[in-house]
């Protein structure tokens, strides 16, 4: 079967198979499918509101798929995407709330300021893995509980007088819509970012489609001994590949700090968006364009659960279990593509 | 404050928090021994927290004070039966094992909290009753001073972890079996020609690495969170997960790193009360195993070599 066939078959059926798992947990715990479903389509589509939620949702889900992606085209796994996130979001709001600027120049200061704190923290797992071939998974998850450390430590010190979060960012650095344009979608707080996370599809799609550098990054990822004796340098793209990964998710964070919230809180724990991104890669097949659909089902997924429990009794978690389980079978591809393979070679007969 | 009341307080609570990350890093031992990386091991943490606190509830009427030693066998036994999903994933359906990892731990903490509120109709559970307390161990805390540092105001869970982590030690390095599973995952294509069913093995190195990471959640919720919620087991498997890359995947050098850490997470929590420490921002200590993992990891405390076939499945007749 053609391979770019099976590439849009795979994500499908795993998609399939978490969604009638997660119907058969609703029914052995005593829920209605149905009547889940519904409500979960009437949270992230029902409403103009909460369309543009979904939407809002959707934005640093594409960034942070973007970052998991391209790393993963380079041969690089990037389990770090939610720390570079929080270090980006905090940066962002830094830079929005200590300055005062015209708006065309504060914004995209706050903006850029994200990318650069994300792709420092993807600098050093990358710089570690080509100076002294340290796995970059395990530097990644170690560099996120670091930045969850520092970002609160520095929330509760610097950025605030012991408080739990910090001030509003100025207007100047804000991302929000305008009034008129927020009453379009009944006052959700959709905002701008989805115009960088689309621009950044299309960075990341010419990036590495169109240019040189990104025909050597994926190269390397394709085959480092290949790529090293064709004269690239190895080691260079690898902390390259893992800076430009950490912007990508960098720029997720600002999604949140100057567009979602407006601040930076104390976190207890991590947001997900990161490894969330990682099922949104997957799903996307690890494509630019790819990601845009997976972001879509799970920002639905997302939003629509918060509307469960009111509407069917499930508890939200259920979605959480449904995404864990289209990884899992994402993952587990090898069994979906022997079983196809079964199948078309016995219609073939 | 003398030097001797400091360390009366900084060794019990650094044994306390040592011993749920010697449980799982061990566990964890098993797993990456055989050859598969076991990412997944913090989900399985939450498993053996949410099963032992669940377990503790529900039974603490019956089973009286023993409760929590039963509590923890549910847990193992729950953890090591879920653990076989990233046992089928990663060595039948030869799944990325770290993407098999990373789904354990999702669907860990979705699947608990959903039954949490399905159970007990709120985000997280009440407190438990039975819990493992601070106690003197007889005969051993009246030799004067070690006796008051080391086994007094401690907990039975520390000294137990201590044991488990020789038993382990001797099992890999020391028995037959030990010496299939790291040959498995040294070289699973000679492991094969000679006999030793690599699936098989691998099996039973990511079931048990299950087993072990349910109590080590389990000691976690029962003596120091003493409920189940979304945060409970924040972060201890990845902590557990860096105690072995740290302890260069040998058993006895994984519970000296899970003593370090827990050294260092106790600092955290009780280094205020203490002269000295109280100037110092906790968030050095916060991080401080994490960073000490990555300059581990990067070779300046010591090369650390995995187990060779770490990480990719075995397809047999492939060479």
């Amino acid at each position: 079967m053609a391979k770019r066939y099976m590439n849009i078959l795979i994500p499908l059926i795993a998609v399939l198979l978490g969604v009638i798992a997660g119907a058969i947990i609703m029914l052995v715990s005593g829920y209605s499918p149905v009547d889940g479903y519904a409500s979960l389509w009437n949270g992230a589509f029902g409403e103009l509101y909460y369309t543009g939620e979904t939407i809002r949702q959707i934005t640093p889900y594409i960034l942070a798929g973007l970052a998991v992606a391209f790393a993963f085209r380079t041969g690089l796994f990037n389990i770090g995407v939610e720390g570079q996130l929080i270090v980006g979001w905090l940066a962002s709001v830094w830079v929005g709330v200590a300055f005062d600027a015209p708006k065309f120049i504060h914004l995209p200061l706050a903006v850029i300021a994200a990318a650069l704190a994300g792709g420092l923290w993807g600098f050093i797992p990358g710089f570690l893995k080509a100076k002294f071939r340290v796995h970059e998974v395990i530097v990644t998850i170690m560099m996120n509980y670091i930045a969850l450390h520092v970002t609160n430590y520095f929330i509760r010190t610097v950025l605030s007088d012991h408080s739990d979060k910090t001030d509003k960012i100025h207007d100047s650095a804000s991302l929000a819509f305008s009034d008129a344009m927020q009453q379009m979608t009944d006052y959700s707080r959709l905002h701008w970012g989805i115009l960088i996370a689309l621009a950044c599809v299309f960075i990341m799609w010419f990036l590495l489609e169109k240019t040189t550098k990104g025909y050597e990054l994926r190269s390397v990822g394709f085959n480092q001994h290949a790529s090293e004796y064709a004269g690239m340098s190895v080691n260079k793209n690898i902390i390259l590949s893992m800076v430009i990964s950490g912007a990508f998710a960098g720029l997720a964070g600002s999604m949140e700090g100057l567009g979602t919230f407006g601040y930076a809180s104390i976190k207890s724990g991590f947001t997900g968006i990161g490894f969330d991104g990682i099922a949104v890669a997957l799903l996307g097949g690890n494509t630019a364009v790819g990601v845009i659909f997976g972001a879509l089902l799970f920002g639905a997924l997302k939003v629509g659960a918060l509307n469960m429990p009111m509407e069917s009794g499930v508890p939200t978690e259920l979605v959480d279990i449904v995404i864990a389980l289209i990884i899992f079978f994402v993952a587990s591809s090898y069994m979906i593509r022997w079983f196809i393979e079964r199948i078309s070679k016995k219609e073939g007969k | 404050m003398d030097f001797i009341q400091i360390l009366s307080i900084i060794v019990p609570s650094a044994l306390l928090f040592a011993a749920p990350l010697i449980f799982t890093a061990l566990g964890g031992a098993f797993s990456e021994r055989s050859g598969v990386v076991n990412i997944g091991l913090e989900g399985l943490m939450v498993i053996g927290a949410f099963t032992s606190i669940v377990f503790n509830l529900t039974f603490s009427d019956q089973l009286g004070g023993s409760v929590k030693w039963f509590a923890l066998l549910a847990a193992m036994i729950v953890a090591c039966i879920f653990a076989l999903l990233h046992a089928v994933a990663s060595i039948s359906f030869r799944a990325d094992q770290v993407v098999s990892g990373v789904a354990i731990n999702l669907l860990a903490v979705g699947l608990t909290l959903f039954l949490v509120k399905l159970i007990y109709g709120k985000g997280q559970t009440d407190m438990i009753q039975n819990a493992f307390r601070k106690v003197d161990i007889p005969v051993l805390s009246d030799i004067p001073v070690i006796g008051k540092i080391f086994f007094a105001n401690t907990y039975y869970t520390s000294f137990f972890a201590i044991i488990v982590a020789f038993i382990v030690w001797f099992i890999i390095f020391k028995t037959p079996f030990g010496l299939r599973l790291r040959s498995v995952g040294e070289h699973p294509m000679a492991a094969d020609t000679m006999g030793i069913n690599v699936t098989k093995m691998r099996y039973i190195g990511v079931m048990i690495s299950g087993a072990l990471a349910g109590i080590g959640g389990g000691v976690y919720a029962e003596s120091i969170s003493s409920d189940f919620g979304h945060a409970t087991i924040n972060g201890q498997g990845f902590m557990a997960l860096a105690a072995l890359i740290f302890g260069k995947w040998n058993p006895l050098g994984a519970m000296g790193a899970a003593l370090f850490f827990g050294f260092a997470q106790s600092l955290s929590i009780v280094g205020k009360s203490l002269p000295l420490l109280e100037n110092i921002p906790s968030v050095y200590l916060l991080i401080a195993p994490y960073v000490l993992t990555i300059l581990a990891l990067a070779g300046f405390i010591g090369r650390a070599d995995a187990p060779k076939a770490l990480g990719t499945p075995y397809v047999k007749g492939k060479r």
